[in-house]
């Protein structure tokens, strides 16, 4: 089948790739952009581990088409970073220890970041329906609600 | 108590700031130049013997560079003991479980394998199956394995103490039956891996909990010395026991194609595969016999259990032996017998996981305690009090135990708004009914495996004052990295910023049992502050001989060297280091040390004597609300009551505790594998439940602190005790609320309208 060649903005940068159609936007990124930030866990669209945020939303990146990511803006985790600066909820996750193996954080950083930008300080009802479709099998999610909050408490965490 | 700088603080973990970014390398985000993938045949058979394997169309596909089959591997099998190695990487004459592996692809790309193993033509006899642990023991049914007459894959009988006398002479008896699940540890990382066979011999990057088997497994498979294999662990994504702990079709598979095409080769395999053919946890039937005296002194306890193994033996006969050898912890209980079957069916294979053996008699035993204690009219708290051990203590199969929170925690429980006012609380609004379960349990540390139980340790520092800290013990994903580093920094006197610990490579790395059994904190531990302790000794006689003092007399602290009681005799420690590197022709300043915890006496066949290096104990309280029309429970609050010994990083252990008691709620309340002859009907994330953020109660962990001889610093576990202790406290918090006992898990919404329906038609 044919190739197509599209554009997008990724991380900040104006980017462009030729990709098959039935490749899906977290292979591309994986595969083709060497961002491996975005993990795949079941491939399915159910654990949230390939999470990344596409038009300012939330998108499981297994189940997006690249050719969807045409004229869009993605942000994947390695984008929230400003250098060694790290982003206010990454910040809240490492001294909150948000996280244990690990595998599912960049993906659940995305979600947090999409639901402190539409809402800056969160309930702790409204964080856990923000994180509702990302799978954690270590932490039993209290330390990544903990995070969120003190991400949230910086006034900054959807910046 | 010593006072620490670096131990038993809450220091975030040193793997964080990697993981937050994304910048941590797990197995399959690895790639190299002109690297093949691997994909695996699977069987649609649940036993069927093999009769011909045609690849050829598969080898024609353009792309596909390697195809094999069991044959390839020249009969090699493996096992957790010698009489049981009855696996191998790819089926040879019959497959003996739904969807085992039976040929594999190497091609240029994943689509490429894909494809060409639909093109392997495989003629199966299908063979009749048996999927019921109790069918599978009877006569007549199919034999899954030859040596393996009546299906009996292993088993153990314990027998201490006169139980029959004991039952004769006491009060009240109890009979039940209960049953745990079927469940998947749940890491969402699948297990993947790159391997590369060069002239230097096999290396493997590879996603592994326990680095060393897999170690093993490859020199023996295929005929290498252990110089010449390298395991090299990228980030792992969550272990939680059996899979990660072992090796799978798709790690020799790997070799051997590298090996014939000299490519790198890569295999991740899908969350389905994970689902239908990885380790799970045993699913058993525990027929639990108790007996008590009036005032509730408990007098014996009698189990049989049967427990489904599933196709092959892997770890299982150390699931059955953790099954009995800790039923006499925590409570004292003078006889017990104990009679574990571990069963062949054609299922896939069973194995360990977070909580190992324990949790399935422990679920048993509690409600047992509870049913009886309701029967004697005896307050929860009271009974378990009354039984509860105190250290020291040794229990009639000859396990010691040095430190016990039990009581404490228990006391700690008893002092809670939730349960001083359990009835106040009780009513709830519209279709809702309260209830609050306690369990109080005991998991070990430090387990032991029959073979090899020592952790090492090599600290090297450099001669600017920072530290390389090598160990062969692997964090996936439990917080091990940060406690370790902790542990170096606080004998060498530093911060945890001048320690950089390696991750696992086989080749330069020392040799470690693994990552199971809540051993890596004690053991790894124990190493580590040994071989930093060496490299003082080192560096202290160093500076004595400068100042003219005794070696005894050099105190490290703060990143600052000084003389005991002489202040102005002080240097940086950098300075320190540097003046030990470069002394005579230029030093080489290594620090080692292993662990000999554990090693006291034991008799794995007899169920005596210690399986680790000491235990832990947990009270818990659980409140649920029930809706009794629908039967779905809401988990509001836990309360966690642990006595790990002296926690060394309070965020760790709270992290873990919490971590431990989700899987345990999933495991009691709704997760399942829905099996229907051999396949598991519910291979996706979207049909087996876990928890989501949604789910979880309220946790608040208490440190129980105790200190125990056998451990840095007094450490004991703290990932698996809360693994052990939720699944009967919830039960028990049901039936607090609903009036019903429910023995088998899990206790789904389904389950409990139902029983709720025909208790309202009985009255």
């Amino acid at each position: 089948m044919e190739m197509r060649a599209i554009k997008f903005t990724l991380n900040g940068k104006p980017c462009e790739a030729v990709v098959k159609p039935w490749r899906t936007l977290l292979e591309m990124l994986r595969e083709d952009l060497y961002l491996t930030g975005p993990k795949e866990g079941c491939g399915e669209g159910e654990c949230g581990s390939c999470t990344v945020i596409m038009g300012g939303k939330t998108v499981n990146s297994c189940l997006v088409l690249a050719v969807e990511a045409d004229n869009q803006e993605i942000l994947t985790i390695e984008g929230l970073s400003d250098g060694e600066h790290l982003h206010p909820i990454q910040a809240a996750f490492v001294n909150k220890s948000g996280m244990q193996c690990g595998f599912c954080t960049p993906g659940m950083i995305m979600s947090a970041k999409v639901l402190l930008e539409k809402t800056p300080r969160p309930s702790e009802a409204e964080i856990k329906e923000g994180i509702a479709g990302n799978f954690c099998r270590c932490t039993g999610y209290t330390k990544i609600i903990e995070s969120i909050q003190a991400a949230s408490e910086t006034g900054k965490g959807g910046k | 108590m010593e006072e620490y700088s670096v131990i038993g603080k809450r220091i975030p973990r040193v793997d964080g700031r990697v993981k937050s970014t994304g910048e941590a390398k797990y197995a399959a985000d690895l790639a190299m130049p002109g690297m093949l993938w691997c994909k695996i045949l699977r069987s649609p058979y649940a036993h069927a013997r093999i009769l011909h394997i045609d690849t050829s169309r598969a080898e024609r596909l353009p792309g596909v560079k390697a195809v094999c089959t069991g044959k390839d591997f020249k009969g090699w099998r493996w096992g957790w003991m010698p009489q049981t190695r009855d696996e191998a990487p790819l089926a040879v004459d019959k497959v003996r479980y739904l969807a085992e592996a039976v040929a594999a692809v190497a091609a240029v790309d994943e689509d490429t394998a894909e494809e060409a193993t639909d093109l392997i033509k495989v003629e199966y006899e299908e063979l009749p199956g048996v999927f019921d642990a109790e069918a599978s023991m009877q006569a007549g049914a199919p034999q899954i394995h030859d040596y393996a007459k009546g299906n009996l894959s292993f088993e153990f009988h314990m027998d201490f103490g006169d139980v029959d006398k004991a039952f004769r002479e006491s009060d009240l008896v109890h009979e039940d039956r209960f049953e745990t699940g079927r469940v998947i540890t749940g890491y969402l990382e699948p297990p993947a891996a790159v391997a590369l066979w060069d002239s230097s011999g096999i290396t493997i990057w590879a996603a592994k909990q326990s680095p060393y088997f897999v170690y093993r497994h490859l020199a023996d498979c295929f005929k290498m010395p252990l110089n010449k294999v390298r395991v090299v662990q990228p980030f792992i994504g969550g272990g939680f026991g059996g899979t990660k702990n072992d090796s799978l079709a798709g790690d020799f598979c790997s070799v051997l194609f590298s090996k014939m095409t000299g490519k790198p080769v890569k295999f991740i395999y899908s969350m389905k595969e994970v689902l239908m053919t990885c380790r799970r946890r045993h699913n058993m039937i525990v027929y639990n016999k108790m007996g008590m005296k009036k005032d509730g002194t408990l007098t014996a306890m009698q189990s049989r259990v049967i427990a489904d193994g599933g196709a092959y033996t892997a770890i299982g006969p150390l699931t059955m032996y953790l099954t009995g050898s800790l039923s006499t912890l925590p409570y004292k209980l003078p006889n017990f017998r104990h009679d574990a079957y571990r069963i062949f069916t054609n299922n896939p294979i069973s194995a360990a996981m977070r909580g190992h053996g324990v949790t399935h008699t422990r679920f048993a035993a509690e409600l047992q305690m509870e049913m009886m204690a309701e029967q004697l009219g005896i307050d929860p708290l009271e009974i378990r009090l009354k039984n509860a051990i105190t250290a020291p203590h040794e229990t009639i199969n000859q396990v010691k135990v040095h430190s016990a929170g039990l009581v404490e925690g228990l006391k700690v429980l008893a002092e809670t708004d939730n349960w001083k006012n359990r009835a106040g609380r009780r009513k709830v609004e519209g279709p809702w009914s309260r209830g609050v379960g306690i369990s109080g349990t005991s998991y070990l540390s430090g387990a032991r495996q029959r073979g090899h139980q020592s952790c090492a340790a090599v600290v090297r520092l450099c001669e600017d004052g920072t530290v390389d800290y090598l160990t062969g013990a692997t964090d996936c994903g439990q917080g091990s990295d940060t406690v370790l580093v902790q542990i170096i920094a606080e004998e060498l006197g530093l911060s945890v910023e001048c320690i950089d610990i390696k991750r696992v490579d086989t080749a330069t790395t020392p040799c470690d049992a693994g990552s199971y059994g809540s051993r890596v904190t004690v053991l790894a531990g124990e190493a580590a502050k040994k071989a930093a302790q060496d490299l003082k000794g080192q560096l202290a006689k160093v500076a004595a001989q400068g100042w003219q003092v005794a070696a005894e007399k050099i105190v490290f602290k703060d990143r600052r060297v000084f003389v005991q009681g002489s202040p102005e005799k002080a240097m940086s420690f950098d300075k320190l280091a540097k003046t030990a590197c470069y002394s005579g022709s230029g030093a080489v300043m290594i620090g080692r040390g292993y662990s000999d915890y554990g090693l006291d006496a034991y008799d794995f066949e007899k169920g005596s004597g210690m399986p680790g290096t000491s235990f832990s104990f947990t009270s818990q309280l659980t409140d649920v609300d029930v809706d009794m029309e629908t039967g779905f429970v809401k988990c509001k609050e836990m309360i966690i009551a642990h006595d790990c010994g002296t926690p060394l990083n309070p965020i760790n252990v709270e992290a873990q505790n919490q971590g431990g008691a989700i899987q345990g709620m999933g495991q009691v309340m709704y997760e399942q594998f829905v099996m229907k002859r051999g396949q598991t009907m519910n291979p996706s994330l979207a049909d087996y439940k876990m928890p989501l953020a949604l789910d979880i109660p309220r946790i608040e962990v208490i440190d129980i602190i105790t200190h125990d001889p056998a451990g840095p610093y007094g450490a004991k576990e703290a990932s698996e005790g809360s693994h052990v202790s939720t699944p009967p406290s919830v039960a028990i918090a049901i039936h607090d609320a609903t009036g019903i006992w429910f023995k088998e898990q899990p206790i789904t919404p389904e389950k409990i309208a139902l029983a709720l329906q025909r208790k309202k038609e009985k009255v």
